[in-house]
């Protein structure tokens, strides 16, 4: 069972975590809504609940409930640019198909 | 697939639920678009990595419009199509405009409205607007949406606290013409305070000095707990870092000798010194170079000393407002725990200099003085677009610029809401009848800092009637003022005893323009000891008025009760006191106003018997006793 960042990602997270000034690290999960029935959750984390798992992906903790990692092992959060937008994206070997904008998915 | 954002821990928005705003700084030189991305506020480039987009627009024959870089290049070969500065024509006249001949455009103008005559048509300065927010807005769709599709939830867009309504309702004209959504226009220093208040979440009272291109803004604000008191503002509508310029040029066309410049070569001989006066921040001395459309060159070494010599009046005229809002706010250079520095033009050592030394303190400038207005309004738009818990929003208080209040008998003014009260506010004054029998009252709201109001601006009047007849001096009227946090002013009359009541809505800035609320309040101290005696003039005419009136209105009834030579006496003090109250001393009018009192004391003594005997006829000593 594992979740990752690229390298890029990392980074990203890192710089934002620093200007934000506080947090322990990033928190992902999945929630029952949306178009296609699952959404990613993207978040900063101020504190670590006592079931949460935790992995560390070049130097930054993800965090992640484990009802949520049944959904989303083996997932790689990257971070990329297409233009002038930026962003994080989720690549998440267990979708089956997601919606058309990619917010929300099916596994 | 869209990217994705990091969001506040337990803000996570549904799919396609995140509401994307913006704050944009529509400057005079240079704007700015920026938003909250990943819960920090960011400026967005455009392709070429560029935060600022130059407020330029040229118009070119075949209808094609460029903003920004494009137009700036143009700039010297076409200087009557490519409008700059076009922020100093929103919503003003062509009379209204400082150094309006400094201006290479064939002006229209038409009544209280500016227009430019352009190779692509006559365009007025909200259209102009509206292609650079045209252009930002595209630059923020394409940076936050990307392929995604969707829409800008909306825009904050920032004005100088000094803009009028007019002025006001320009820029939102020019936003929504460009698309965008509007969610509230804010104050440019409120903005500044934002930025810095909640990054640093420091308490206390701070001074915004914004020196932008062309508008200087100085505001007092009180930032406790997350809430910010806008305690005064003042500043210079027509100064800013174009003024520097402008000297600068001057200097040059005089060293060398040059009249007559041809709109091309002012255009251009300008943009050589605002290149110049940007060297100098680090530089100690600059050659400008310049080579004129007739073939002419000119060139000039200016060094720092020089220019901040040239330039240290226009760097004094922002510290006698700065002074002012101090005063008006009742704090001492001593209170102020911080100064926020903002606008390109507070880069000059020499500006930073004087404002340290004003204030006994380093500035603040750990922010990017042209950027810092854009951060904090698209953390305002953050937060007006709901992308934020309950219980962390925050109350923006602001001012209102001139004292409110009626006008008294003598057309005296009686202010009710002193000026930089802070809005939203209410407060009562108890007022009464000037005539026996008086059943209505007209109340005539007015605004200004002087003394009479033919020298105040008149907002309303209305009228409360159903005053029951009472005796002079006996009803009790209340009349309420209140400002809404919009700054709608509403006043409300209300009789005491029968509570009939009375009221009106009105806009206090209504017409008002900077130029004139500046122009009051210049009036307002220099005439300060004239507006005293002038007081003191209406004051006894109004009593010696009310004299004549009851002394008239007593023989009337009672003349009967004074012999000839009495009643002779008494007319002639009266027609004295006539033609006093017409005169301008008051001082005699009072001496004949008390010279009245003393002769007809003993009439007033004889008329209260028979008043008393009158009451007292036709009743028993039982009923009495009752």
């Amino acid at each position: 069972m594992a979740i990752s960042l690229t390298e890029r990602a990392a980074k990203r997270v890192a710089e934002f975590l620093g200007k934000r000034g506080k947090g322990v690290g990033l928190r992902l999960g999945v929630r029952t809504t949306g178009c296609s029935g699952l959404a990613y959750k993207l978040e900063y984390a101020d504190t670590i609940n006592p079931d949460d798992q935790l992995f560390e992906s070049h130097g930054v903790k993800v965090i992640i409930d484990p009802k949520s990692l049944a959904y989303m092992d083996g997932t790689e959060l990257d971070f990329a640019r297409e233009g002038l937008n930026e962003g994080f994206k989720f690549n998440n070997p267990n979708v089956k198909d997601q919606c058309g904008c990619g917010e929300s998915f099916n596994v | 697939m869209s990217l994705l954002q990091i969001a506040e821990p337990g803000d996570s928005t549904a799919p396609h639920e995140h509401r994307i705003a913006v704050g944009i700084d529509l400057g005079t030189t240079n704007s700015l678009v920026a938003t909250v991305r990943n819960g920090i506020p960011v400026v967005l480039n455009d392709h070429e990595g560029h935060s600022l987009l130059p407020s330029m627009v040229r118009y070119l024959r075949d209808g094609r419009v460029q903003v920004g870089f494009p137009a700036q290049a143009q700039l010297a070969r076409d200087p009557r199509n490519t409008v700059v500065s076009v922020k100093r024509f929103m919503g003003r006249g062509l009379k209204d405009v400082a150094h309006i001949e400094n201006c290479p455009y064939d002006f229209v103008d038409q009544p209280g409205i500016l227009k430019i005559r352009t190779a692509a048509g006559v365009k007025s300065p909200v259209e102009a607007s509206a292609e650079i927010l045209r252009v930002l807005r595209a630059r923020a769709e394409e940076a936050l949406i990307g392929k995604s599709g969707g829409a800008l939830a909306g825009a904050v867009v920032t004005v100088p606290a000094y803009f009028d309504e007019a002025q006001r309702e320009a820029t939102r004209d020019a936003a929504r013409l460009a698309g965008l959504n509007v969610l509230r226009l804010l104050n440019e220093p409120t903005a500044a305070a934002i930025a810095y208040g909640l990054d640093n979440a420091a308490e206390g009272i701070y001074a915004v000095y914004d020196l932008g291109g062309g508008t200087f803004d100085i505001s007092i604000l009180r930032l406790s707990r997350g809430v910010f008191e806008v305690m005064a503002t003042n500043g210079d509508a027509a100064l800013g870092g174009d003024d520097f310029d402008q000297r600068l040029f001057c200097a040059l066309a005089e060293r060398r000798g040059l009249s007559m410049l041809s709109p091309e070569d002012t255009r251009s001989l300008l943009t050589k010194s605002r290149e110049a006066k940007e060297l100098l921040t680090s530089q100690t001395e600059v050659c400008i170079t310049a080579r004129l459309a007739a073939g002419e060159a000119v060139e000039l070494t200016v060094t720092q000393e020089d220019f901040w010599d040239l330039t240290r009046n226009l760097v004094a005229k922002t510290l006698a407002p700065t002074r002012k809002a101090l005063r008006d706010a009742h704090l001492d250079v001593s209170d102020v725990k911080g100064v926020v520095m903002v606008g390109g033009a507070t880069r000059m050592p020499h500006v930073q200099q004087a404002v340290g030394g004003l204030f006994r303190q380093t500035p603040l400038n750990n922010l990017d003085p042209d950027k810092v207005v854009a951060l904090g309004a698209a953390i305002q738009a953050n937060v007006l677009a709901g992308n934020r818990h309950a219980g962390e929003d925050w109350l923006l208080l602001d001012v209102i610029p001139l004292s409110l209040g009626i006008e008294t008998m003598g057309g005296l003014v009686e202010r009710v809401l002193p000026r930089n009260s802070t809005i939203p506010t209410a407060r009562a004054q108890e007022f009464t009848t000037f005539r026996d029998g008086q059943t209505a009252m007209s109340i005539h709201v007015v605004q200004g800092e002087r003394e009479l109001v033919s020298d105040c601006r008149s907002l309303a009047r209305f009228e409360l009637r159903g005053i029951p007849p009472m005796a002079a001096g006996a009803a009790r009227i209340r009349v309420t003022f209140q400002v809404d946090a919009d700054g709608l002013l509403s006043v409300a009359a209300r009789e005491a005893s029968t509570g009939v009541e009375s009221a009106v809505t009105v806009k206090p800035s209504y017409g008002l323009d900077d130029g004139q609320i500046a122009q009051m309040l210049k009036d307002s101290i220099e005439h300060a000891q004239e507006d005293v005696r002038l007081r003191a003039l209406q004051e006894q005419r109004v009593e010696g008025e009310r004299m004549i009136e009851a002394t008239e209105s007593a023989l009337r009834d009672d003349a009967d009760l004074l012999a000839a030579e009495e009643l002779a006496a008494i007319r002639a003090a009266i027609e004295a006191l006539r033609r006093l109250v017409g005169g301008d001393d008051h001082r005699q009018i009072k001496a004949q106003v008390d010279r009245l009192n003393r002769i007809t004391e003993p009439f007033a003594g004889r008329r209260m018997d028979r008043i008393i005997k009158g009451a007292l006829t036709g009743r028993n000593v039982a009923a009495l006793g009752q």
